[in-house]
């Protein structure tokens, strides 16, 4: 018959010991951190290119150094966003240089009538009411103040979607902390951010349904 | 080193710990949120540049202009359109959530024929071609039976060019039976015609006029005239004084400058009783009396008999009398015949807009008010519109077969001896087909426009008759109560999809015609049911075919409109005040050339009918007093459609929890007569009256008068869709109908009731 101190020698002999316990602690606490911060945003999203690249600077130069030569307003105040084929065929109906991808472009869309489906890195989601007239008509903004330097490129970045919400990774911000700016030189985009600034620039958030109609 | 459970389990823990030090939760559940906004079902907005497209509703007679914002082939918002003259740019729900309507699951998608037995909902779907060659087979075999007067036609109007081709259609053919359904446009028409010798609308100036004297018309609370009123008081720094009479506070009484609950059916009592007051005080407008003025004083026929003329027809509706009949107090008689024949520019209205229908003694009664005061053709006065006359109607030639059948007696009495003046008796259809022996009078039925099944009194003698009747044709967009019963369908586009014009809406002071045009592509294989009409009467070939020299409906109406053609595709509305200009002494076509008082067409008709009487008739509400001891009135609300097409899902979101909650209706009481019942706020109670009972929940409301049930009409629908369906009921059919002795009308203002804590 065994005594009770016996008893808690023999169960402390089959544990194991206080400091293999802690290495293990550590282990999972690393491969978690080292999951978290490298292997996630890679498995989160993906990297995609554009259907053609495009030198925003060329253009820029023909159309006379103004953005709102291709993105322009519509006579309702809506803004008309990415230039549809109608819009670039007006131009490049017939290919007007050398280049590549004005060939291509030709060849694959304008030859076979089909709009270029462009990935849009400031894209929100459709229960987001934003208008581009009241800020850049109305509070007099720049394009580049949001967008970043687009008009110097000379090609299209690429373009990184959120695997879950198929949105850009512009939106949240390329740090996974939503620290700093965006690699682009332009603003992160969700609703804080938006708030953010409002409450900077107008002294209030504003209302919910000035942005969820 | 012994490897355990406790490792495993730290290996966890560190683990778990570790993955709060990363941004995996924080960002997976911000994007598991974006995810699930747009899971794709959710519906998303087009994007892309508007359009805004001028067009008209037509959900109902009040015709107000619409700006459809579009993107793409999308109808995205209607607004009101700003410069419309009956609306400026005010609009009912009904037309704000039209939309639902269009994209929305109560649709019927293309032709059918019925699979199952009659209201199982089996359809079969079936060709256009095959859909109208199984039309014209059947009414050309009616034809060659001698039996074209067999084929009716019902229709919500009889002022639109679609409605024109259809009666067109079927006076070639041979049958005088095209019915317009009910409504309460029907007694003022009537009394017009008879007091002015007019056919068309009455125009009241609401937007000059300094005093409204209106009994119980629902101006602010129904469609019908609500665009024009709503736009009307709009206006600011407006001082004219509405005077609502009516047995509850609805929301027109509610915004009026006074409120007179006068109790219901009395209407006719009060407006003779202030004719009796403006007469006794002299305060009548003795020019326009003497001058254009007919029976005002008695009066001798052709045969040298002496009538009775106004002055001794309100002999006896002294005040005290009517303040009996009305329970109002004398001094509120006095007062209000006062205000009114002092007023600048009085109108007085009846019949526009309400759930109840009128007498034709109550028209002709509130109309010779504005006799009194001689307000007519004026700024802020009464205007007589003409019925359309901008179609040019072309002549048609009829064969031997089609004459004959015209010649037969319309199906619901209209036109007979006994309703000589009156066009158009629906409520006596069912009955006229019930009481048939032998064979139903009908044979075929061409329901296009207006839900019969649904908007008729008593609809459940209605569906009986409908039974009897062999062949069914359903053109209605939507599987409504009456495309239930049918054995065709042959669906007519949305009025987004479609071209339609629209005639000057009751109650507009001049001419005013709208078009209503394709704003997106149809949905579903749909067509126009004057196009349907046209190829039919190609088909049967002969004077039928002849009769319709257009290719299409668009094609009549461009030729048929010539030059306004043109101002209505670019402003969606073409109106002429030139009818404002007519002088007095044209305006009158009766045969005596003016107002008629006491309108001896009315006499000449009631004196074939054996009754020489010129007083007014009273309309009993059918039903014991002792055991239906309270009355049931139907109101109009602008959040519920009482038409032909069901409530929007977004209207029905609307209403209060106590006018519906989930499925069970509200009837309003007054505490009072609630009290003597035993009933309290929210009790489940049961209606009844001589027609039907109904299920619904009470709702206290000090805004009704003792002794009366108030109950909304436009629900307890069956058709259209789930989302729809199944809410409350439908009060008409707890109405069962009272014929005006004096026009055959309808005027069942109520039903006599009981009510019992279910
Ligand atoms: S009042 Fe009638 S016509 Fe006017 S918007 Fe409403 S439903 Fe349409």
């Amino acid at each position: 018959m065994s005594t009770q101190s016996d008893n808690q020698t023999a169960a402390a002999g089959n544990r194991s010991s206080g400091w293999v316990v802690f290495v293990f602690f550590m282990i999972g606490l690393v491969a978690s951190i080292i999951s978290g911060w490298v292997a996630f945003p890679k498995l989160l999203y993906s990297t995609k290119q554009q259907p053609i690249d495009f030198n925003h600077q060329v253009h820029l130069e023909q159309m006379g150094g103004q953005c709102n030569a291709c993105h322009f307003f519509r006579e309702d105040g809506s803004f008309s966003g990415s230039p549809t084929l109608e819009e670039c065929k007006s131009c490049h109906m017939y290919p007007m240089t050398g280049n590549e991808n004005e060939q291509k472009f030709i060849d694959e869309y304008v030859n076979q009538d089909k709009e270029v489906p462009w990935l849009i890195y400031a894209e929100q989601p459709p229960c987001v009411f934003f208008s581009h007239a009241a800020h850049v008509r109305g509070a007099d903004m720049q394009c580049a103040t949001c967008h970043g330097d687009i008009k110097n490129s000379t090609s299209l970045r690429e373009y990184q979607e959120n695997r879950l919400t198929g949105y850009s990774r512009d939106i949240w911000g390329k740090s996974m902390l939503r620290l700093g700016e965006p690699d682009h030189g332009g603003r992160r985009q969700k609703m804080n951010d938006c708030a953010e600034c409002h409450l900077k620039e107008t002294g209030s958030k504003g209302n919910c349904f000035q942005c969820h109609k | 080193m012994k490897i355990d459970r406790r490792c495993f389990l730290s290996l966890v823990i560190g683990g778990a710990v570790g993955t709060t030090l990363t941004p995996v939760p924080w960002k997976l559940t911000d994007d598991i949120a974006i995810w699930s906004q747009n899971w794709p079902w959710t519906p998303v907005p087009e994007d892309g540049p508007s359009k805004f497209v001028k067009s008209v509703c037509t959900q109902c007679p009040g015709g107000c202009g619409i700006t459809v914002r579009t993107i793409g082939d999308r109808a995205i918002k209607i607004e009101g359109q700003p410069d419309h003259p009956v609306n400026n740019g005010s609009l009912c729900p009904r037309a704000i959530s039209a939309t639902q309507h269009l994209y929305g699951p109560s649709r019927i998608q293309g032709p059918m024929k019925r699979a199952g037995e009659r209201g199982q909902g089996k359809w079969e779907k079936i060709s256009w071609d095959e859909a109208i060659k199984t039309v014209t087979e059947k009414l050309a075999e009616l034809r060659t039976r001698g039996k074209p007067h067999t084929v009716a036609c019902i229709s919500d109007t009889d002022g639109n060019g679609s409605s024109y081709l259809m009666d067109r259609f079927l006076q070639a053919y041979g049958s005088p039976n095209f019915i317009r359904t009910p409504s309460s446009a029907d007694a003022q028409e009537l009394a017009l015609y008879l007091s002015c010798g007019r056919q068309g609308t009455i125009g009241y100036d609401f937007r000059k006029a300094d005093f409204i004297l209106s009994f119980g018309c629902a101006l602010m609370d129904g469609c019908d005239t609500a665009g024009q009123v709503m736009s009307a008081f709009g206006e600011q720094d407006k001082k004219t004084r509405l005077v609502q009479i009516e047995a509850r506070l609805s929301d027109t009484a509610a915004k009026a400058a006074q409120w007179v609950p006068a109790k219901p059916g009395s209407e006719t009592a009060l407006a003779l009783g202030l004719g009796h007051v403006i007469v006794r005080d002299g305060l009548y407008n003795k020019a326009f009396i003497d001058n254009h003025g007919f029976a005002f004083e008695d009066w001798q026929d052709d045969a040298g008999n002496t009538h009775p003329g106004y002055r001794s027809l309100v002999q006896d509706h002294s005040p005290d009398k009517v303040a009996k009949a009305t329970g109002l107090s004398e001094k509120v008689i006095e007062s209000l015949a006062r205000s009114f024949a002092r007023a600048h520019r009085p109108v007085a209205v009846s019949g526009l807009g309400s759930a109840a229908p009128d007498s034709l003694d109550q028209a002709l009664a509130v109309f010779a008010l504005n006799a009194l005061a001689g307000n007519f053709q004026k700024p802020g006065g009464v205007f007589l519109i003409d019925e359309p006359d901008y179609l040019s109607w072309t002549e048609m030639k009829i064969d031997k077969t089609a004459s004959a059948g015209n010649q037969h007696p319309r199906v619901d009495g209209a036109g007979s001896e006994k309703f000589a003046h009156t066009r158009y008796l629906p409520n006596r259809l069912p009955e006229a087909i019930n009481s048939a022996k032998g064979d139903s009078p009908v044979q075929a039925l061409l329901v296009a426009g207006g839900n019969p099944l649904y908007t008729l009194a008593d609809p459940r003698a209605a569906q009986k008759a409908f039974e009897k009747i062999p062949f069914i044709v359903s053109f209605s967009t939507f599987i409504d109560e009456t495309a239930e019963q049918a054995d065709l369908l042959l669906p007519h586009p949305h009025f987004l999809e479609s071209y339609q014009d629209v005639p000057t809406p009751r109650g507009m002071a001049h001419t005013v015609v709208s078009l209503a045009r394709p704003v997106v592509k149809p949905q579903y294989d749909t067509r126009h049911m004057a196009d349907v009409v046209i190829q039919i009467a190609k088909n049967l070939g002969g004077f039928i075919e002849n009769a319709f020299p257009w290719k299409n409906y668009e094609d009549f109406l461009r030729k048929s409109l010539s030059d306004q053609w043109k101002t209505l595709e670019k402003k969606g509305f073409w109106s002429d005040s030139r009818s404002r200009d007519t002088s007095l002494d044209k305006i009158f076509r009766t045969s005596s050339q003016r107002f008629e008082f006491f309108p001896m067409s009315k006499f000449a008709a009631m004196n074939g009918n054996g009754n020489k009487k010129a007083g007014v008739e009273k309309i009993e509400l059918p039903g014991n007093i002792d055991k239906l001891p309270l009355v049931l009135v139907p109101y109009t609300s602008m959040r519920i459609s009482d038409g032909a097409v069901a409530n929007t899902p977004f209207m029905t979101k609307t209403l209060d929890a106590n006018v519906v909650l989930e499925n069970d209706v509200f009837v309003e009481i007054n505490p009072k007569t609630a009290s003597e019942y035993g009933l309290s706020q929210g009790d489940k109670a049961t209606v009844k009256t001589q027609a039907g009972r109904a299920e619904v929940r009470v709702n206290l409301f000090e805004g009704i008068m003792p002794g009366l049930v108030a109950m909304p009409a436009g629900l307890g629908r069956t058709g259209f869709s789930d989302y729809i369906a199944g809410k409350g009921a439908n009060v008409y059919s707890l109405i069962a109908p009272a014929a005006d002795p004096a026009s055959g009308l309808n005027a069942a203002w109520g039903a006599r009731a009981a009510i019992a804590k279910a």
